[in-house]
Formats: C-alpha cells, sequence, structure tokens
C-alpha cells in the first residue's frame, strides 16, 4: 500500500487530485491538509511515502514546509507557478504538475514515480536534502521548529548566525534556534547589505553591531546591542566595514 | 521660443539698460541743456524704473490672479509708476532744492514720465504674465503625460496580472474541479470569469465611472477567488446613496483589493472577511477597505505604506495635484487602506 498526503490551500484543487487518485486502488489518500503546518503535521504522523504539495500557501509556502520535515517522502509539486519549477526540480521532486492539469499528465507522473525502484526514491530523496540545503529563495524570513512549533523569523530579527557541525545556530532576542542547513545557504539568503559574513563560522546582522573593538593580532571583536561578542577574522573585517559602510 | 528668461537679470537687459541710460544722458545733456549732472540722474530714473519691471517681475512669480489678471497687471503697474516717480520726484526736491529750472521741468514732466513708465512696466508685467501662463501649461501639460504613461502602464501591469498564473490557471482549476463535482457551479463560474474578463478589457482609462459598476466588477472577482478558497474568504461590500452617485477612475481599487486578498489570505490560517465601504462627505468620495494581515509576517511594517500601495499614491496624485489622498492604517492585525476621489462635480451634495 502506498500512503499519501494532498496538501493545498484551496479546496477544490485538492478535490481534482483526490478525484484523479481514485482510479488508484494501491494508493491510499490518508490525509487532505489545507496549509503548510498541517501538512507538516500529517507527515510526521503517517509518514507517508507520497507527497501532493502546492507551493503558494498561507503563512509559510510548500518549500518552506519541506525544509522542516525530517523524514522527506517523494513529491509531486501542483501548482500554477511556472517559476517555481526549476526550483522544484533543483528539490528533485518527481515531477511537477501545472495547474490546471489532465488526467493523462497526472497519470504520467505517477507512472513515473511507481516505476522507479524504492532504491532510487531514497536516492531521489537524499537529494532532495542536499539540494533543499543549498539552494535557497531569496527570502526575507527564515523558518525553524522548536519543540514541534513552527516558527517565522523576519531577518532583521536575527542576531546572527553561529555554524554548529551540521547545523546553523540562528540567534534572535528569542533564543537560538538550529536548522539543518550550511553557512553558504545562508550566506546566498540573506541579503549582504543587512548581513555580512565576519568569520568562517559567523553571519550577523550588520545594524546588531554597537562596536568594533581589536582583538589579539590582527583580529577583531564585534560588540553587539545584546552583548555578545563575535568574533571578527582578517578576511570578515574588511566585509564588516563595508557592510557597515566605514 | 523663450518669452523671458528663467533669470530677470541677464547680459542682454543690463546691456538694453545701459543703451537707453545713455541715449537719455545724452537728451537730457544735450538736447535739453542740461548740467552733466543732471543728465546723470536722469539716466538713473531709467534704471530706477526698470528696477520696478524687476518689482512687478517678482510679484507675477509668486502671485498671478485667476481673474482680471491683465487688468491686475495694469493696476499694479500704474501704483509702482506713481510711486517710483513721486519718490524720484521727492529725492530731487531734497538733494537740489536750489535747483529750480530742474524741479519745475521735472514737476511738468511728471504726468509724461507715469505714462511711459506705465506703459514699459505693463509691457513688462504682460510679458512675464504670457511667460508664467505658458510655464504652468508646459508643467500641466507634462503632467497630463506622465499620468497617461502611468495609466497605459497600469493597464498593461493590470492585463499581465490577469495572465498571471495565480488568478487565471488557479481559477481554471477550480473550474476544472467543479465540473465532476458541481458542474452547475463550474458553469456559473465560467460566466463569471468570462464577465470579469470582458469587463477588465472594456475599461477605458480616460473615462470615470460609476463606484456601483466598479463595486460590481470587484464582486465579480471576490466571487471567483471565493469559490477558490471556499470558505476561508467573506466580503462585506456597501456603499451609501451619496457614494453609489458617485465616479471614480476606473482600476483604481482592483489593485487594493487585490493586496488585501494576498495578505488577508496569505498571512492567515483562520477565515477572513474582506470589507469595502464606500461614503460621501463634502463632495470627496471615501473607500475604505479592510483586511486581516499579520505584522509579524510583514516586512518594516512601520516604513511607509508599503503593500504596493505606492502606484495607486502616485496616481492619485497624477490626477488631483494631492499627497493626502491615500491612508494606511494598520492595528489589530488588520490593514486599513483609506481612497479619496474628490469628485468631478457634484450633483448630490448641496454644501
Amino acid at each position: 500500500m502506498i500512503k499519501a498526503i494532498i496538501i493545498d490551500d484551496e479546496p477544490l484543487a485538492r478535490a481534482v487530485v483526490k478525484e484523479y487518485l481514485a482510479s488508484y486502488t494501491q494508493i491510499t489518500l490518508l490525509q487532505e491538509c489545507g496549509d503548510g503546518f498541517e501538512g507538516l503535521k500529517a507527515i510526521q504522523q503517517h509518514q507517508p511515502d507520497l507527497l501532493f504539495l502546492d507551493v503558494q500557501m498561507p503563512k509559510i509556502n510548500g518549500f518552506e514546509m519541506l525544509e522542516l520535515v525530517e523524514h522527506l517522502p517523494s513529491v509531486i509539486f501542483t501548482t500554477a507557478f511556472e517559476e517555481h519549477a526549476i526550483r522544484a526540480f533543483e528539490v528533485n521532486a518527481v515531477d511537477y504538475l501545472l495547474k490546471p492539469f489532465s488526467k493523462e499528465r497526472f497519470d504520467k507522473a505517477l507512472q513515473k514515480w511507481i516505476g522507479t525502484s524504492e532504491s532510487v526514491r531514497n536516492l531521489a530523496t537524499a537529494q532532495v536534502i542536499a539540494v533543499a540545503g543549498t539552494s535557497p529563495l531569496q527570502s526575507n524570513r527564515i523558518v525553524v521548529k522548536l519543540n514541534g512549533k513552527i516558527k517565522i523569523i523576519p531577518v532583521q530579527d536575527v542576531y546572527y548566525l553561529e555554524a554548529a557541525d551540521d547545523y546553523v545556530k540562528v540567534v534572535t532576542e528569542e533564543g537560538a534556534f538550529l536548522k539543518n542547513k550550511t553557512m553558504s545557504f545562508f550566506e546566498q539568503l540573506l541579503d549582504m547589505a543587512q548581513f555580512a559574513r565576519v568569520h568562517r563560522s559567523y553571519i550577523l546582522n550588520v545594524n546588531q553591531v554597537t562596536r568594533i573593538e581589536p582583538y589579539e593580532k590582527e583580529n577583531h571583536l564585534a560588540i553587539l546591542k545584546s552583548g555578545a561578542k563575535i568574533p571578527v577574522s582578517k578576511t570578515g573585517y574588511p566585509k564588516l566595514k563595508a557592510a557597515l559602510g566605514l | 521660443m523663450r518669452l523671458l528668461p528663467d533669470k530677470p537679470i541677464n547680459w542682454s537687459f543690463i546691456a538694453g539698460l545701459l543703451l537707453v541710460m545713455s541715449i537719455d544722458y545724452l537728451v537730457v545733456w544735450k538736447w535739453f541743456q542740461m548740467p552733466a549732472y543732471m543728465a546723470t540722474w536722469e539716466s538713473l530714473f531709467v534704471a530706477w524704473l526698470s528696477c520696478a519691471t524687476l518689482a512687478i517681475r517678482y510679484n507675477l512669480k509668486y502671485y498671478r490672479p485667476q481673474k482680471q489678471k491683465f487688468l491686475y497687471v495694469k493696476f499694479v503697474a500704474g501704483v509702482l509708476t506713481v510711486l517710483f516717480c513721486c519718490a524720484y520726484a521727492m529725492l530731487m526736491n531734497k538733494l537740489y532744492p536750489e535747483a529750480s529750472s530742474y524741479l519745475t521741468w521735472l514737476n511738468y514732466s511728471l504726468p509724461v514720465r507715469m505714462v511711459i513708465g506705465w506703459l514699459v512696466i505693463t509691457n513688462a508685467g504682460n510679458r512675464s504674465l504670457l511667460w508664467y501662463d505658458l510655464q504652468a501649461q508646459r508643467e500641466l501639460e507634462a503632467r497630463r503625460k506622465v499620468l497617461e504613461d502611468l495609466s497605459r502602464d497600469a493597464e498593461l501591469f493590470k492585463l499581465r496580472q490577469q495572465l498571471q498564473p495565480h488568478f487565471l490557471f488557479n481559477s481554471l482549476n477550480s473550474i476544472n474541479a467543479l465540473i465532476a463535482l458541481r458542474p452547475q457551479e463550474a458553469r456559473q463560474m465560467v460566466l463569471k470569469l468570462s464577465d470579469f474578463f470582458r469587463g477588465s478589457l472594456k475599461r477605458e482609462d480616460e473615462k470615470w465611472i460609476p463606484l456601483p459598476d466598479e463595486l460590481q466588477y470587484l464582486e465579480l472577482y471576490l466571487d471567483i477567488e471565493k469559490v477558490r478558497f471556499g470558505h476561508r474568504l467573506s466580503t462585506l461590500v456597501s456603499c451609501d446613496d451619496a457614494a453609489c452617485s458617485s465616479l471614480v477612475p476606473p482600476m483604481l481599487l482592483q489593485p487594493v483589493v487585490e493586496n488585501a486578498i494576498k495578505y488577508g489570505l496569505y498571512d492567515t490560517l483562520d477565515p477572513i472577511t474582506i470589507t469595502i465601504r464606500g461614503w460621501r462627505e463634502q463632495g470627496i468620495l471615501y473607500i475604505e477597505v479592510n483586511n486581516p494581515y499579520d505584522a509579524s509576517l510583514q516586512q518594516q511594517p512601520n516604513k511607509g505604506i508599503g503593500f504596493g500601495l505606492s502606484s495607486i499614491r502616485r496616481r492619485l496624485y497624477l490626477l488631483f495635484a494631492r499627497q493626502d489622498l491615500l491612508e494606511t492604517a494598520a492595528a489589530n492585525n488588520i490593514f486599513t487602506t483609506l481612497i479619496k476621489v474628490p469628485q468631478p462635480y457634484d450633483k448630490s451634495d448641496h454644501h
């Protein structure tokens, strides 16, 4: 049995997928979700094999939701936005259905997916994780998960980012949040007029800097409004000065 | 063609003045056989009068009456001439009380001086008036051109907007679903979609539209969105009798309502209500659009008006040359947009 979940904020859009799915007896539709939050909960609860996912949804979009999923199922995107297609293939989606789509087009996507073996699917999923971790959609917010709750952090609220093994620590007034991403991901995501990679392990919000002090031989320390002291490397110092307009 | 240079004092003006002063000097000195210092004073009188032409130019630069402007120029020129001539005569009486023959001659020639002075000053005034009128006309022309460009851009933007997947393709997708589920509703949706598109094609830029027509058109749009988003979207549209007899520029409200839907539906998970209310006060039509939004999701909520409304403000400015016709307010996660449309003519107001 194949477990599937539909995540789309438009009831009629879900109805189309549901209708098209009816002819597949081997696929069980476990749940229909109206937004990413519900979707995330359903994915954790049911561990589905296949996801029909819309991109534009309230609060968090489809891609942002995927970033928070631990064990990724296979994903078929259903959206009217052609411009998301490239990103969808970057995250190695099974297919990308442009609304409105026909039963034939839908069948083709499913056939393709059913035709691929479990190992290929797992490989594709691994690639989704890898690619999703390197290719950000230019955004002004960071979506994190904390104790099962989803939190949306506007980038201007971020104090600094710190590399922590396989994670990046997003430090804000409300505390630190771990995000399974790389520093270069954030370097691409964030507007570098507002942020500066001051150190191999640190990106900081330049609006938070109150002063810069010399430290050891050639290094500096940036003191933030919160009192935090961030090391600034020799190569990071000019970047920080440029971002501060000095 | 330039009737008058931007700066009243320039080289040709000074050269002309010097020429007239020299001629005057020679005439007074050689023809009237006056002493040289008197001739100098006479030529200074010419310079003095030319100061009066500068005075009228500056006056017209900062104040031009709407009606009877040529009469106004004549009047101001008259006052200036009398003032300047009398001032000159008084100065001469003070400086040379013993030069009686010159003073007598001055006294006799005063009316002639005034007439000539008046003619010269009036001429300068009229020329400035024409120049400033031309200038104003040019500005008006430029403003109209920008307005035309802008409404053309708005038209293009609107077309692109409607061709964007988020509206057309999603609507078609809903129809696709309805065909299987509720064919009757699918048909209604097709008809509404057609009406909406026909309406947007019919809209001409120049013509103002009665508010009820515009609201009806907006309701088509809202109805389609309601089918798409089901129970999540509800709307309240109302306008009082006076407002219903008002006119609005086409496509003014559409972007506001689109914004309201976008932020209302994508910022929150709950069902939302969008209210559109029209009323009229003292010849001005007020239209208020309310939508829920999430302040924490919006970047820099306090910075400017945001929400893509700056183009509407610009359009209102170009239509009415007023900056205060668009107001926005955000409180308790409700975003309010208030548009004021001064009515071109008043039928319903009797103030």
